[in-house]
């Protein structure tokens, strides 16, 4: 016999959560005096909500495994809907379990009531209010199903106070399996469309797999290398997909879209087929006009969710299913087909691609003197981790150029929100990520405007004593706002500057009782990021300060075709 | 194009807002909404009826089951189908006017539930588009009232939407 919260906890364990993310308050009270009664689920107390959610992320995205959020009700609740907004767009497994005012005051307005259920609707997968304890351990098995199959997303338990009433007790039992009958996500993708893109697949004489996050969330990465080896085509990943193919690998074309390389996008323009895997279309990759988006290609694409399947640009062969059942029979297929590959037609391809390479748009021209470049510190953050770090980021341009610097070689390295673009996002991120892998680098790249997001987190890694290494490009602005109010407000700098009043942040990672460090000269850059990484123990707070005219290039021109690029201040295609 | 799509659906708190939810969180049109439980009890019915063009259904209907409370839905518009609306309309009927409301109204097939000295209520059943005929057909008199239940359908012949 247990009590609401006691089943709660058990559940968790039974469903082998070991750690959640959380912060206490009046309705998740009972809930937290189970967690102190038992060792089996380990806590972190954050400082804000909004960071535990993007902690249970950073967890989730790295591990692959669903994060758990713990919150009270009201403003516990509202402070997660950031972080459950950032998990729904990238598509992240997550249980966010909030506190609720006791069942008989809710709708009267009470003390820290918040509409739970209503306010994170539309950016959950599904939702759950607790009415009674009983059953809670099906609804507890029902949201990690949900939120770990098919497309994944997260999911929100809302409970009452009362439910979990350490005086009222219940018999326990954990179910082993679950079946919700409206609910049955594909298992594998239909063999006859299967069949009919690898035809066009072989046939193709200019063809590009396009792929997204989607292979790393359904862990295709070893079979998306082995159908690429097998076919010789060029690849690109999205931002989402990086790392889902190796970088280093010469088939690699690097990053497409607003952001993404001249070749990458200059083969997706003039492709004839384009073989798209867990990517979505998204408004970063085909820029705003969809009706020039890639003319003459023929679109093959495949993913879990039928919604994101001709959504924006219209798919030729749609094929509905999980990314592993499909690229395996594809690779079969593709192996036993009696389709040659036209080797002229792709070796000329190739000589195109390389052509375009050799525009070498992500050359980097060191600054006179000794101011660095962003670009700049985060190859010295490749080369100082030997490109093994974990990296997450914030958003902007030190986001991009992570991306496009960082030559990722493994799926769930990176770890960005991509979908909703959440600034805050990166060091809570870092400590989930930390927290999975203990012994790993985990470097945070941030900027002076994200990381005071989420400041506050500095103070959870002491308490947990996560060392992770915070890469802050200091640029005195908000890069990105700055460069679009460049490119497209004749430098009307409106509320993107605030250098006379930026903290000391050596000063403020020594007050949290971390380490600061501060960067200023080019010479010192990599010797002083070395010193900084040899700190094994420590959690580093790296400030870096950069040339804050930097622009990131190449970027797509605004309704264009994605062969129309700026690829630096002064040129374009 | 106008579309009627049909929905079984968990019969649970939170479903309904969850289907009406998506709809204005994509920015879909609602024309008219009805929902009912079922001969099971567990199962509720919602009827929707929308304008879109193709590509916009397409993305309705793809949405509409990733609901996880939906457990199927018919495009009744697809096939040939049955389609029934109610409505109760009160209108002033006085003098030379009683008379010829009575007339419309036999004419629509419509029945007077209610009367006042100075008013009749009609009811009428039929589709959308009869409906709205005899509304306008009333153009010369005075409607003082309107409720209308929204378009509920199946598909003609075997064609069922069961579990």
């Amino acid at each position: 016999m247990l009590s609401g919260g006691d089943m709660l906890i058990r559940a968790l364990h039974d469903e082998g959560v070991d750690l959640i993310f959380g912060y206490p308050g009046g309705a998740a009270l009972h809930i937290y005096d189970a967690i102190f009664n038992q060792d089996k689920v380990e806590h972190i107390l954050v400082r804000h909500e909004q960071a535990a959610t993007h902690a249970a992320d950073g967890y989730a995205r790295s591990t692959g495994k669903p994060g758990v959020v713990l919150v009270t009700s009201g403003p516990g609740a509202t402070n997660a809907i950031t972080g459950i907004a950032t998990a729904y767009m990238d598509s992240i497994p997550m249980v966010v379990i909030s506190g609720q005012v006791t069942r008989d005051s809710i709708g009267s307005d009470a003390f820290q009531e918040t509409d739970m259920i209503g306010v994170s609707r539309p950016i959950v997968k599904h939702s759950f209010m607790v009415q009674n304890a009983e059953d809670i351990p099906a609804i507890v098995k029902q949201a990690f199903h949900i939120a770990t199959t098919g497309r994944p997303g997260p999911v929100v338990i809302d409970i009452p106070k009362d439910v979990t009433d350490p005086g009222e007790t219940f018999p326990y039992a954990y179910p082993e399996s679950i079946k919700i009958r409206s609910y049955a996500p594909p298992t594998k993708g239909h063999s006859g469309q299967i069949k009919k893109a690898v035809e066009i697949l072989m046939s193709a004489r200019r063809p590009v797999l396009y792929t997204g996050g989607g292979v790393v969330l359904g862990d295709g990465s070893e079979l998306l290398k082995q159908l690429a080896r097998a076919l010789g085509f060029p690849i690109t990943n999205t931002l989402m997909g990086l790392g889902a193919y190796p970088a280093t690998d010469p088939q690699f074309l690097g990053m497409l879209g607003m952001h993404g390389t001249y070749e990458a996008n200059m083969a997706m323009s003039e492709a004839d087929v384009i073989l798209a895997v867990g990517a979505r279309f998204d408004d970063r990759v085909t820029n705003s006009d969809v009706s020039k988006f890639c003319p003459n290609a023929t679109i093959l694409h495949v993913d879990i969710d039928p919604a994101s399947i001709s959504k924006t640009v219209t798919a030729h062969v749609p094929i509905v299913g999980p990314v592993v059942p499909v690229l395996e029979e594809m690779l079969e297929q593709v192996k036993a087909s009696k389709i040659k590959i036209d080797a002229e037609a792709l070796a000329a391809w190739w000589k195109k691609i390389d052509h375009w390479r050799e525009r070498d748009s992500l050359g980097v021209t060191p600054a006179e003197g000794e101011m660095i470049k962003p670009q700049q510190v985060i190859q010295a953050l490749y080369k100082v981790t030997n490109g093994e770090a974990y990296v997450t980021s914030d958003v902007g341009q030190h986001q991009m150029f992570a991306a496009q610097y960082y030559h990722f070689d493994l799926p769930r390295r990176w770890i960005n929100s991509g979908g909703l673009g959440t600034m805050g996002f990166g060091l809570p991120a870092a400590m989930g990520v930390q927290l999975a892998f203990p012994d790993a680098i985990v470097a945070c790249v941030t900027g002076e405007g994200s990381i005071q997001m989420n400041i506050q987190e500095l103070a959870t890694c002491k308490q947990c004593a996560l060392p992770i290494k915070i890469v802050n490009l200091n640029n005195e602005a908000l890069g990105m706002v700055k460069q679009w109010q460049d490119m497209q407000y004749s430098g009307r700098y409106s509320q993107s500057t605030y250098a006379d009043s930026l903290p000391d942040f050596v000063a403020l990672a020594e007050a949290y009782g971390h380490v600061g460090v501060r960067i200023e000269k080019m010479s010192e850059l990599e010797s002083k990021m070395k010193e900084a990484f040899a700190m094994k123990d420590r959690l580093v707070f790296i400030d870096v300060a950069v040339d804050p005219n930097e622009h990131v290039y190449p970027m797509a021109i605004r309704n264009g075709a994605m062969s129309e690029m700026f690829l630096s201040k002064t040129e374009r295609t | 194009m106008r579309r009627i799509i049909s929905i079984l659906m968990e019969n649970q708190p939170g479903a309904l807002s969850r289907v009406v939810g998506l709809f204005s969180q994509r920015s879909y049109n609602i024309n008219s909404l009805t929902v009912a439980p079922t001969d099971d009890p567990t199962l509720s019915r919602l009827t929707v009826t929308t304008i879109g063009d193709d590509r916009k259904i397409e993305q309705i209907i793809k949405h509409l089951n990733k609901v996880v409370d939906v457990a199927k839905l018919v495009d009744l518009t697809e096939g040939s189908h049955i389609e029934r609306e109610l409505m109760l309309v009160k209108v002033k009927a006085t003098g030379a006017q009683r008379a010829e409301v009575k007339r419309v109204a036999d004419i629509f097939r419509g029945d007077v539930v209610d009367i006042t000295p100075t008013m009749y209520t009609i009811q009428l059943t039929g589709t959308e588009e009869k409906l709205d005929g005899f509304i306008q057909a009333l153009a010369g008199t005075t409607i003082l009232e309107v409720a209308r239940t929204g378009v509920s359908g199946v598909a003609r012949g075997e064609k069922i939407l069961s579990l």
